[in-house]
């Protein structure tokens, strides 16, 4: 379980404060290690480039050349790929469907993951400690187990198939996580807090939403961040649940990889595209994205 | 002072949490439950069969295999993966872009499996003309074994040269002492040859075996085994001079394809062009074949949980009492046994959650094998988790039954993390 067992994670932001291994690093030659680590960064970036450069370089040449003969032929560069992205319109309408499954799953699964660790956290109910008992173990349920029945569920209420269908199937599986993270960022804040604000006579609703809320900001980041990838990058669940017309850019790209080799132009464009929203909220909440990836990883 | 638990408040519990645990309830503990069920049914869910989905599981070609790969990635992957981690955090600690290093690494987390997939189906593509493995892998083997000058290049039929099985080129008949050959060659582009490649002439005779190794192509005037103008010698190449099957003399092609053996006894040879001329190029491996697709999917793995595991082992090595470690030192213990007896002995806790963490999602690895696997060669990369969907969803498949079997083997396999998780919960409330 990742939240209750990960140390308190240094993200990639925070260098490490204590040089534990300094004299191995000293002995193995600061120079080796230093070029060792730069062949590695080298090794984890060029396949990105690959894909970038594969996508900005017209199809024929695509078949004739390696992407890396750029470098000596910068000219070769163009936008083509992405033009013709723009007006394919299976693609464009999957990204837009990928957009209209993410933003609610993100919404709902912090809302309502929100509502109910608070209540887990805060109130005192019979029972209380056995629901908490019953998320933590729901945390490890592989999706393959809900993919039969869900579907002959979600076929008996006609949402088969459909983009609400594959929302629910989200919210449902980003629950526990959600309940689990949230309820032990709660339960860390100060009791006095709560009381005060409850003596006050603040009606639950409104501490959960002008206290507890703002005071776990961070962690609501964190789960926001990591549901949105999740859900963005998914390929199961659309592959499972949508229908051609709902289906996600994870689908869309899944069915050209089948003439892979005669399009890598729409392939490596499309890839790209559907990267572009991850890699712009990795960077920009690189902080927060970590968090949520380790505390989540088990999923 | 805790407010008593009164009516008001087990009323606002229950309305905050209705909503999650209903769908916890419908879509997961339902589900899991009815998977079981759903198991001992037949494909079509009207017959009950009782065990006999699990024992197809087991006896079934195409779930064997699946069974055997996850075998391979549970007991390969999250070793290797951890194993990575561990160097990479250690090697990292004082260095100080450690940060942009780590984000390097984390990156790949961020972007979806399939979008992975695709990036590495094109760094394994087959083709070194677009592939960047196979690229690397013949520019490598190219620097240290030269590659063959006239790849492709055959005998000119009733020229006197005859192809062996290895694909060398030898004479056909005896050949004397002192012999003069002319051995024409063809199946190869004049525009590529050397550029000092020069007129091809029939040598002179003289002392010595004599010859000569041209391209009989590319004169306006072609006549078969008769140099004519405009036909060049084939320079560099090897030529091998054999008697009763043994090399007794070797020479190279000048620029004019002209060769000269002197001194050689009284006797009849055999003239040999070994194959080294004219093999095919290397053009790399078929790392998207049967035989290295799951190490190539493995490989796209590890590039993507390398900087998750290396990311929790730093927090843990930052978290590491500086104290032990300077106590084994005074003690007069090396670096190597510091980080040997006491570092990670330390980290095992952080090592045991990565492995676990690792290990679960190693179970549930489909995307990239559904990607990066061509689908002539799925079948041999298949693991559970896409067999799954292969017999439940997939083309020519929708036997739900096995599906749901193969889905509760795999929700078994998680059961133990599952306890774990319970267990330490427990331990921490």
């Amino acid at each position: 379980m990742g939240a209750a067992m990960a140390p308190s994670p240094d993200p990639p932001g925070a260098v490490a404060r204590r040089p534990v291994a300094a004299r191995v690093v000293a002995r193995l030659g600061g120079p080796v290690v230093r070029t060792a680590l730069v062949v590695v960064a080298v090794f984890w970036l060029l396949p990105v480039l690959g894909l970038l450069v594969a996508s900005l370089r017209p199809e024929e040449a695509g078949a004739r050349s390696g992407w890396w003969t750029v470098f000596t032929a910068p000219a070769q560069l163009t936008l083509a790929n992405y033009a013709a992205l723009l007006s394919d319109r299976v693609m464009l309408g999957s990204l837009w469907n990928t957009v209209l499954i993410t933003v609610p799953s993100t919404v709902l699964v912090v809302v309502l993951g929100a509502l109910a660790a608070y209540a887990l956290a805060w109130i005192e109910f019979p029972g209380r400690d056995w629901v908490l008992l019953g998320v933590v173990a729901l945390l490890v349920v592989p999706i393959q187990v809900a993919l039969i029945p869900v579907a002959q569920l979600l076929g008996g209420i006609g949402l088969y198939g459909s983009i609400p269908g594959v929302v629910l199937f989200h919210v449902a599986f980003g629950l526990p996580f959600a309940v689990f993270l949230l309820r032990n960022s709660f339960a860390a804040i100060p009791r006095d807090l709560l009381e005060a604000a409850r003596m006050d006579g603040g009606r639950e609703l409104r501490i959960f939403w002008r206290l507890v809320l703002p005071i776990s900001l961070p962690a609501v980041a964190s789960l926001a961040i990591f549901q949105f990838l999740w859900v963005w990058n998914d390929l199961l669940v659309g592959l499972v649940f949508a229908d051609e017309s709902s289906a996600p850019i994870t689908v869309a790209l899944r069915s050209e990889l089948r003439q892979f080799g005669s399009n890598v132009d729409v392939l490596a464009s499309g890839a790209f595209l559907s990267m572009v929203v991850p890699l712009v909220v990795f960077f920009a909440f690189q902080r927060h994205f970590v968090q949520g990836v380790l505390a989540g990883s088990t999923r | 002072m805790t407010r008593a638990p009164d009516r008001g408040g087990r009323r606002t519990a229950l309305l905050f949490l209705a909503p999650a645990a209903a769908l916890m309830l419908v879509f997961l503990a339902y589900p899991a439950a009815y998977s079981v069920v759903r198991s001992l049914f037949d494909a079509r869910g009207t017959e009950f069969v009782g065990l006999d989905n699990y024992a197809t599981a087991f006896t079934d070609d195409r779930t064997l295999v699946a069974l055997r790969n996850s075998v391979i990635w549970v007991l390969v992957a999250p070793t290797l993966v951890t194993t990575i981690g561990l160097v990479l955090a250690v090697l990292t600690e004082r260095i100080r872009w450690a940060a942009a290093f780590r984000l390097v690494l984390f990156m790949p987390l961020a972007i979806s499996l399939v979008a992975s997939g695709i990036i590495f189906r094109l760094v394994y593509d087959e083709d070194p003309d677009s592939g960047l493995a196979n690229a690397v892998a013949v520019s490598v083997r190219d620097a240290f074994t030269a590659p063959s000058p006239y790849a492709g290049a055959r005998p000119r039929d009733g020229g006197g040269l005859v192809t062996t099985a290895d694909g060398a080129l030898v004479t056909a008949a005896p050949v004397g002492a002192h012999d003069v050959l002319a051995l024409p060659i063809t199946g190869f582009d004049p525009a590529a040859l050397p550029r000092q490649a020069s007129a091809a002439t029939v040598a002179e005779p003289g002392p010595g075996l004599r010859g000569l190794v041209w391209l009989d192509v590319g004169s306006a005037a072609d006549r078969t085994g008769l140099v004519d103008a405009g036909e060049r010698g084939m320079p560099g190449v090897g030529v091998e001079v054999l008697a009763g099957g043994r090399v007794v003399a070797t020479a190279t092609t000048g620029d004019d394809g002209r060769f000269t053996v002197p001194d050689l006894a009284r006797g009849t040879y055999t003239v040999r062009l070994p194959e080294e001329n004219f093999a095919a190029p290397f053009r790399g491996l078929t790392w998207l074949g049967p035989a290295l697709v799951t190490p190539v999917v493995i490989s796209a793995w590890l590039w993507i949980m390398s900087g998750f595991a290396m990311t929790l082992i730093a927090a843990g090595l930052a978290a590491v009492p500086r104290d032990a470690l300077e106590a084994a030192r005074v003690d007069g213990a090396t670096e190597w046994q510091v980080f040997r007896r006491v570092t990670v002995p330390l980290l095992s806790p952080v090592l045991l959650v990565v492995v676990v963490t690792l290990v679960i999602n190693v179970l549930k690895v489909f995307d990239l094998v559904f990607v990066i696997a061509p689908g002539s060669v799925q079948e041999e990369a298949n693991v559970l988790a896409l067999q799954m969907w292969q017999v439940s969803f997939g083309p020519g498949g929708g036997d739900q039954g096995l599906g749901s079997a193969l889905a509760v083997l795999l929700f078994l396999l998680v059961l133990p993390a599952m306890a774990f998780n319970i267990r330490r919960f427990r331990r921490e409330q």
